[in-house]
């Protein structure tokens, strides 16, 4: 095992990395005011970082990671473009799994640029791949924007697709609501009776959820019961472009064979083909790197595009060794009006040298 | 050295507990003044008798500094992680049911499900800028459940006591507590979501992994548990 001292060095060589690239140092605080995490993570985040408090700043999180501070710190009064790097301890709680680390050092790079965003996605992962260079990692890529396109291209109504595009990053959830939009499975028995009647109100009426939210969802679910099925065939599409698992210039041609069909993922697929170009110039194997359609879907919310991550070839039970990705909205709802087209990646240098170790 | 059996130390669950091993020729009283938590055990030797909390039974159970204890499925599951690695389960006592469930006041005659209670969920972090709340003292079982059940848009709010009244009280929306009959329920104008069942438990005597034994008390123990069966 690693000592601390020799984990911080190497983190401290891979900020040093970024920074030759232009990137500026920053050291966001360990504490973080819970309130922003939890607005945007909800309860999840709780199962996943320490909270503490005091009388004056109420519930305070340990940084469970940089992103969100980098983010925040950059939309308040960043310059435009920039580059930021980052490394340090990251707090994570952990309720199920005694032998995954619940504190660890990060070293990270982050990219806040309105130019040419495959440049920057190639930009992102090429260092990350140039750093774990000689090590046995392999790496997987993804696209959650072809995802939400996908769903926002569906022919049904606008509500049935926010429900869809809210449970993208729940595998389970996103099925069953897909199942049921296609008639696949038949509406619940309980919710056939409260529309067959007139769904009249008999007990006290307790808490905040007022009568009007009660009868504004009653009447939600009866357009939806009008709503027409989801068509098999728009179904069967979904389902094969989530099946999408290749080697990148294999999945851009299946991609390209769907978006014939679904013509609402063409400017998505694109994007991923102007970032296998990028790719490719920046010296990356693009015939050799995988593209997987769900890949990055269960996991943090806030990201809408490229995702990527890199696992020990030879150690599966290893945490992913480096992960990163695109997260344009998450500028937009910290920025206050402002927003920015963003991708960034972490790297976990403990990891890293644990593989070095068993080479 | 002795087996050391915890129990709970008062009320109902000590009594039942009691006399579930009357019943299989164990006597266990506790001793002394009525405030002292000491006890005493006739039958078989080699077994002293702790008096415990419930709720302190899973944590000195999977500490190993106790062998046996009585308490149930809901405090093991919540206070232990991994806690099949911990302890096993030797018998299931057959009182103390309890379900861990999810309710919502009767008037939400839209939510019956989980999926109507994402729904809801969803809509009432539009309308009130802050997320649907459910309390609970069970905050790592609801978490898990509505993790694996794909429910979002909901926080987690403590109570630790009178969880019933909390919608009323208007310190939270939905409740996720234990019931036995539904009665507390009822009479708060609260159901249970149909498929909002997160547990069963009743009072099942644990085994602990966890605590050493020599080989007098694995003789004890061989013998206990074949008395007990």
């Amino acid at each position: 095992m690693a000592t601390r001292s020799e984990i911080l060095a190497k983190a401290a060589s891979l900020r040093a990395l970024f920074e030759a690239q232009g990137a500026a140092v920053v050291e966001p605080p360990i504490l973080q005011p819970a309130e922003t995490l939890l607005d945007l993570y909800g309860e999840d985040i709780r199962a996943r970082a320490y909270v503490t408090s005091d009388a004056m700043r109420g519930e305070q999180m340990l940084r469970p990671d940089y992103t969100l501070p980098v983010v925040q710190m950059h939309m308040a009064h960043g310059a435009d473009p920039a580059r930021y790097t980052y490394a340090g301890e990251v707090f994570r709680r952990q309720e199920r799994d005694p032998n995954r680390a619940n504190e660890y050092i990060q070293a990270g790079y982050e990219v806040f640029d309105r130019g040419d965003p495959a440049a920057a996605d190639a930009e992102v992962f090429a260092l990350i791949h140039g750093a774990l260079d000689g090590l046995p990692v392999t790496a997987v890529t993804g696209d959650i924007g072809i995802l939400m396109a996908a769903v926002a291209g569906l022919d049904t109504s606008a509500s049935r697709k926010a429900a869809l595009m809210r449970h993208i990053w729940r595998p389970r959830r996103f099925r069953a609501l897909l199942d049921r939009y296609a008639g696949k499975t038949p509406m619940p028995a309980s919710r056939a009776a409260l529309l067959a009647n007139d769904g009249a109100i008999t007990a006290p009426l307790i808490g905040l959820r007022s009568l009007d939210e009660i009868e504004t969802r009653i009447a939600a679910l009866r357009a939806d019961a009008a709503e027409p099925a989801l068509s098999r065939t728009q179904v069967s599409l979904l389902l094969a472009l989530l099946d999408v698992r290749e080697t990148m210039p294999n999945a851009i041609s299946q991609l390209h064979d769907l978006a014939v069909d679904m013509p609402a993922i063409s400017d998505a697929v694109d994007r991923v083909a102007a970032r296998e170009k990028a790719l490719a110039a920046r010296g990356v194997d693009t015939e050799n790197l995988m593209f997987e359609a769900s890949f990055g879907r269960v996991s943090m919310e806030y990201y809408d595009g490229f995702v990527f991550g890199f696992r020990a070839a030879t150690r599966p039970d290893l945490p992913t060794i480096a992960t990163g990705g695109r997260y344009d909205a998450l500028t937009r709802r910290l920025g206050q009006g402002g927003e920015i087209p963003a991708v960034g990646g972490v790297m976990r240098p403990g990891l890293m040298l644990e593989l070095e170790a068993g080479q | 050295m002795t087996i050391k059996l915890g129990v709970p130390s008062k009320g109902r669950l000590m009594e039942k507990t009691f006399e579930w091993f009357a019943a299989r020729g164990i006597t266990l009283q506790r001793t002394g003044s009525e405030r002292e938590y000491a006890g005493a055990v006739e039958g078989i030797d080699g077994v002293s008798l702790i008096l415990l909390s419930a709720g302190e039974i899973p944590r000195e159970l999977a500490a190993g500094r106790i062998h046996l204890g009585v308490t149930g499925t809901d405090l093991v599951q919540e206070k232990l992680a991994l806690w099949d690695q911990l302890v096993a389960p030797v018998e299931e006592l057959a009182f103390g049911h309890a379900d861990l469930i999810i309710a919502v006041p009767q008037a939400w005659v839209d939510v019956d499900t989980l999926d109507d209670l994402d729904a809801a969920a969803s809509a009432f972090r539009d309308k009130h800028g802050f997320r649907l709340r459910i309390a609970t003292k069970y905050h790592r079982l609801v978490r898990e459940f509505l993790r694996s059940t794909g429910v979002a848009d909901y926080a987690l709010v403590d109570s630790q006591g009178a969880t019933e009244g909390t919608i009323k009280n208007e310190t939270a929306e939905a409740i996720a507590d234990i019931t036995s009959s539904g009665e507390t329920l009822r009479a708060n104008h609260l159901k249970i979501l149909s498929d909002g069942l997160i547990l069963r438990s009743q009072a099942t005597l644990w085994r602990s992994r966890m605590a050493d034994m020599d080989d007098a008390d694995r003789a004890t123990m061989t013998a206990l548990l074949a008395g007990l069966s």
